[in-house]
Formats: structure tokens, sequence, C-alpha cells
């Protein structure tokens, strides 16, 4: 009785899915965007891969600053504590001064208004605006997302990130009509429909770095990219350390339980 | 439980005599992973399966008990909360990774199992209910999976669980009702998120008491084993412990290599970059896609794009996703052969490797947009996984002459090592 049911209902899928392939067209519909978008570049950084990576602490200082001096106009950093930028190789000292730099919302202790206060290492990064609709307001009715995890929350991570950074141009001559940036849209092949709300972010020398390094385009994105790889995962460097030691530990344990199961199946044949 | 070669426990010390007559666990392990309980000694390593399932199920549970103490589960806070737990709690990212990755893991090992009793009928009379109770798991698996991937309240939790429960509106006149009772409102939200968090805890432990069940059933007739023929006495067997359990020990620490490996130094490989932002109603990803355990059977749910007799594609795509794993449960029947084993089945054996790369090419299909040629490829795919089992099956069964099979497991073990033995000294 299950034979001859299943047969039936069997062929009801396939007549269903038959059908379904005759009346499906084999070509696909046009997508101009495809032809124009690109993949993103590769960034290499110190804290790539799983060989010895490490923080370049000098680069994230270096990022930091960018996204404090340019970035932070219109991005928040809303997972990311003062306390936590000791990674990067600030002193106690030196985080509660950078932290004091800030005024974060407070409340007046006295009469109960809404105040400001100086910022504390157990502060967070405060956002450039009061809310989502400030936020929409100021930037063309577009939302500046939050950079925190950005380098985890996109196809294509860092490389995607410095591709956008350093991506914008000039709309190729041959890009239809219905593809070129509209009013506040600026042109961007590594985005994926091309035209993005924010303008080229970064100009040459808009920050001067401490340590002397050139503030090229490429360099503050690649800069801002390695401190972004940093927020998105502040104890990566820790996981794959951490890794190697369970790795090796269990590399061990597995070969002392094949050994323990050789010899006792020694006199079995199997 | 009880066969007639199994070595009786005969317990000596006074106090475990005590223990025996009063509550007879340390009999009950005996008769269940010890020298009680004698397996066929011909277990391959697809024979390890099982346990690391067990083993992948109880590092879920662990990690996720820890994960739920620091987790909040209400639509405002859970997103961060996960990042609070990723960022501030001790070893959290950890716990966090492992239970994430942990998931795929089980089910990269169940669907090996899964493999393994299509490929060696392990199915088949006198394991029918094994194989019953093995499907029921499975399922509870897929709903736990399902709801836990919508706890981090990222965008592809939110939207997969609009798409998910969105299945349920396909139900001719009840459909939508359904969908909002499930969900507890018209879009998924905090009452969503708050039941799944309330079931995603409940099921585990609903399917660590039916694998205690699969367990049960299955050492009422005893193990399967490659060749398919049943143990006849003695000498076909050896104690679980200490031979299986040894050969077990070396299988989770490989299995635990694997997931260490995936924790530690790719942990976001199977995920999907939209779940790092949070979720929004009102912003749609470009590609909803499942995880890649479900990616088969979204693949024929798409695959089903006409209208045909009274019901539209997407009923079609529904009941044909839920009939693809249904069809499960009548496999003992579905399937005639009285042999066990693909070793001696040479024309099932062909199409059971059609299956498989039939599975993985419906998986690969499900990960792409709908656009030709992926649309043609999992029709093409679920034409063959109906046919599959549905078709030819039934058929290949009947017609299929076996190939000579030994007498007895000793006899398959033994002209193995006789044509094994040569052909070692001469490459010595």
């Amino acid at each position: 009785m299950v034979r001859p049911l299943g047969f039936l209902v069997g062929l009801g899928f396939i007549t269903a899915l038959v059908l379904a392939i005759l009346t499906t067209p084999l070509s696909n519909e046009a997508n101009a965007a495809h032809e124009f978008h690109k993949h993103p570049k590769h960034l290499k950084l110190a804290s790539d891969g799983i060989v010895l990576p490490h923080w370049d602490q000098a680069q994230l200082q270096r990022g930091m600053q960018v996204y404090r001096e340019v970035c932070s106009a219109c991005h928040s950093l809303s997972l990311v504590a003062f306390r936590d930028i000791q990674d990067l190789g600030y002193t106690e000292g030196q985080v509660k001064t950078f932290a004091k730099g800030f005024q974060v919302p407070s409340i007046n202790p006295d009469t109960g208004e809404p105040a400001t206060r100086d910022g504390m290492p157990s502060d967070y990064f405060p956002s450039p605006y009061a809310n989502e609709v400030a936020a929409r307001a100021a930037n063309n009715n577009a939302l500046p997302p939050d950079l925190s995890l950005i380098t985890k929350a996109r196809e294509g991570g860092k490389d995607y990130v410095y591709s956008l950074l350093t991506g914008f141009q000039n709309p190729p001559k041959n890009l239809p009509a219905e593809l070129k940036p509209g009013t506040g849209l600026h042109y961007n092949p590594y985005f994926a429909n091309l035209n993005l709300a924010m303008a080229p972010p970064l100009t040459k020398g808009q920050v001067t770095y401490a340590d002397g390094t050139e503030a090229s385009v490429d360099q503050m994105a690649k800069d801002v990219t390695a401190f972004l790889v940093w927020t998105a995962e502040p104890k990566l460097i820790k996981r794959i350390q951490v890794g190697y030691a369970v790795f090796f530990f269990l590399l061990i344990f597995t070969v002392l339980t094949y050994l323990s199961y050789r010899n006792i199946w020694a006199d079995k044949k199997h | 439980m009880s066969f007639p070669w199994a070595k009786p426990y005969e317990p000596t010390h006074p106090l475990m005599k005590w223990m025996d007559e009063k509550l007879p666990i340390p009999r009950l392990v005996y008769n269940a992973t010890g020298p009680g309980y004698p397996v066929p000694r011909n277990l391959n390593y697809f024979w390890n399966f099982g346990v690391l399932a067990g083993a992948a199920l109880m590092i879920q549970i662990i990690t996720g008990i820890v994960l739920a103490m620091h987790y909040a589960a209400n639509a405002s806070v859970a997103f961060n909360s996960v990042e609070h737990i990723m960022r501030d709690v001790n070893a959290g990212w950890f716990i966090r990774y492992a239970h994430m990755n942990g998931a795929s893991m089980f089910f990269i090992v169940v669907y090996l199992h899964i493999f393994r009793g299509l490929y060696y009928g392990s199915y088949k009379a006198p394991r029918e209910m094994v194989w019953l109770l093995g499907v029921v798991i499975f399922l509870l698996m897929m709903a736990t999976a399902f709801m836990g991937y919508v706890l981090p309240w990222g965008q592809m939790s939110f939207w997969g669980a609009q798409v998910i429960t969105g299945f349920f509106s396909a139900i001719p006149l009840v459909g939508e009702p359904v969908r909002q009772w499930l969900l507890g409102g018209f879009v998924p939200d905090n009452a969503t998120l708050n039941r799944f968090f309330s079931l995603h805890y409940l099921l585990p432990f609903v399917i660590l008491g039916v694998i205690i069940l699969h367990i049960w059933a299955l050492h009422i007739p005893g193990s399967s084993n490659p060749t398919g023929i049943e143990v006849k006495g003695e000498q076909d067997t050896v104690p679980f412990h200490p031979y299986y359990t040894a050969k077990d020990g070396f299988g989770v620490g490989v299995f635990l290599l694997i997931f260490v490996a995936l924790t530690f130094f790719s942990p976001n490989m199977l995920g999907h970059a939209d779940n790092y932002i949070p979720a929004n109603s009102l912003s749609t990803p470009a590609h909803i896609v499942p995880e890649w355990y479900f990616l088969p059977f979204y693949a024929i749910l798409k695959a089903f794009t006409f209208n045909f007799l009274w019901i539209d594609a997407k009923l079609w795509g529904v009941i044909a996703m839920f009939a693809s794993i249904a069809l499960l449960f009548f496999l003992p029947w579905l399937d005639s052969s009285p042999v066990k084993s693909s070793n001696y089945r040479p024309l099932y054996r062909i199409f059971f490797w059609i299956l498989v790369i039939d599975v993985l090419l419906l998986g690969w299909c499900g990960m792409q947009p709908a656009e030709q040629p992926w649309v043609i490829l999992s029709q093409i795919g679920a034409i063959y996984y109906f046919a599959h089992f549905l078709v030819i099956l039934p058929i290949v069964s009947r017609i299929e002459r076996p190939l000579p099979m030994p007498n007895s497991i000793t006899e398959a073990v033994l002209a193995k090592h006789a044509t094994d033995a040569p052909s070692a000294s001469a490459t010595a």
C-alpha cells in the first residue's frame, strides 16, 4: 500500500516540477548594475589569518584618530567603550584623558534636567545624533550605520570597507542613465547599487598623524579599516592564540585515544 | 537487550550488590554500554557518528545553558546582549562561537549518520523503530536550530523567521491566522522572540528524551553492521566496552579537532554577514538565505514555480519541502529488498551516490539567488530527490539481483583478512 501511494505522490511532485521547468524562462532579466559592480580589493592587515596574527597598535591608533576626526561626525560606534581602547596600547591615564574629551548625556543631579558631563572610561563612544530621526534629517534621509560591527556585517568584510572608502570615482561614460547618481548620491562601484549617499569622506592630508605617517587617502582608509576590524571583534587575536593551545592539547588527546584504540583492538580481527 | 551471548552483570563488591538491589543503575550502564552489550566486531568509522551526535548535543546543551545566563530575550536588547557576551563576558566569545558552530557540527555528524543509515540499510527490519525515532529527532533538531538562529535578533534572524513562519500562510483558509498565532503578532517581534527562546531551551531536552528511546530501540535488535548480516553468535561480536568506547573516544577526538578549528580559526565561515546587522522590519536583505543545513530543503521549496491543478506554486513548494522530510518515515516500507548493505546491492549503490550528489547540488542551489541556471538545476535536483525515494527505490528493490553474501560477520571478517594478508606481505 505504501509503495503505490508513494508512487502516485512522487508522480504528482515530478509532474508539477516538469511543468515548472517548461514554464520558467531560461534567461535571466538583464541586470545592468551587475556589469559595473566591482569585487572588493584585498586589504592585508597584521591581524589577518591564523599564522601569528597580531594587532598593529600604531595602525589601530591612527585608525582611531581617523574615526574620531572624520567618521564620528556621522557614524556612531555604540558597542565600543573608552576602557576598551587600552588594547590599542594606551595607558589607563591616557584612556581617562581621552574619555574626558567627550561629552556624554547625563542628568543634572540637582534639577533632574537632561545635561551632559565629561566622559569616563566606562562610557561608550557617544553617538553624533540624538536619534535615528535626527540622523536621517541631517543626511538627506540616509541613515549612517553604526560602525562597531561593520567589518563583520558586510559581505567582503574589511576588504569591502577599504574598497568602499577608496572607491569613489566619476561614473563611467557608458553608464546607463538609470544608474547615474541622483542628487546627493555618489558613484562607487563597490557599493551594491553603485550609488551611495555618503560623500567621499577622506581627502589627502585630512588628519595629521602624530607618528609622522603621510595621511594619504589610501593610508587613512587602511588605518580606519584596521581599527574597525578591532572594534568588530576585540577578542580576535586572543581567540586565535587560545585556539592554538586548545588544538594542540586536543591533538595530543586524539593521538593517545588512537593508540589506546589500536592497543585494545590488537588481538581482534575486524 | 538480552542476547544469549551477552556477559551477565555479576556485582562482587557488597556495595555494588546493595546498589543493584536498590537502584540498579550500574547494571543499566553495564548492559547498555559495557560488556553486557555485544556489538558486531566489524563496524567501520561510519558507526562513530551516533556517539558524535550525542556529544554534539551535550556541547550544545552545556554552552546553551551558559549563554542563557547572559542573554536577554527581549527584542530591544537581544542583539546587544549577544555582543555583550562577545565582548564583556569572560570567555563569552568562546561559548557563543562554540554554540554557533556547534549547531553546524551537530548537523554535519547527523547528516553523515543519516547517509550511513541509507547506505547500509539501517532503516530495515528489525530496526524500523530506530529509524522512525531518528527522523523525529531530525525534525526536532531543525525546529530547535531555526528558533536558535532567531535569538541573536540580527537581520537574517528576523527575515528567516518571517520567511519560515510564512510557509504556514500558504495553507488555504487558516494559513494566515495560524501564522499570526505562531508569531504572536503580524510580524516577528518581542512575543515571537520570547516564545522562540522558551522553546529553544525546551526542545533540546525533548531531543534528549527521544535519543534515549532511539538508543533503547537500537539495543533491542543490537547495532547493524557493514555486511548487513545479523549477528549469529558471540564470535561475531565484541563487548561495547572497551572495544567501542576506545574507538568512539578516538572519533570524539577527531570531531573535537575539527570543531575547535572551526570555532577558533574561522567562526563566521558558515554564518551570514547580515546577521551582524540588528533586526530591522523596514529593510529587507538582498538575499534571504537560511543556514547551510536547511539549504537542500530550501532549494526544493523554491523549485516549484508553477500553479499546477488547484494548488498554487507557493503551496506546492511548502508541501514538497515537508514531504521531502516526511517521506523518510516511509523508507523502511518503500525499500522492499531484504539485503541491507549496499556493498551487496550493485544497482541501488549507484542511485545512492546519485542521491548524495543530488542533495549537495540542491544545497548549492539553495544558496543562490532565484536566477538561472540555479532555478532549473534545483528543479532537476528536486525531481531526482522525489524520484529516488518514491519511484526508483521501490522498483530497484524489486528488480535488483544482489551480489553473493558471506554467511556470517566472522566469515566476512576472516575473508577480508585472508585477502589483505598476501597483499600486505607483497608490498612489505
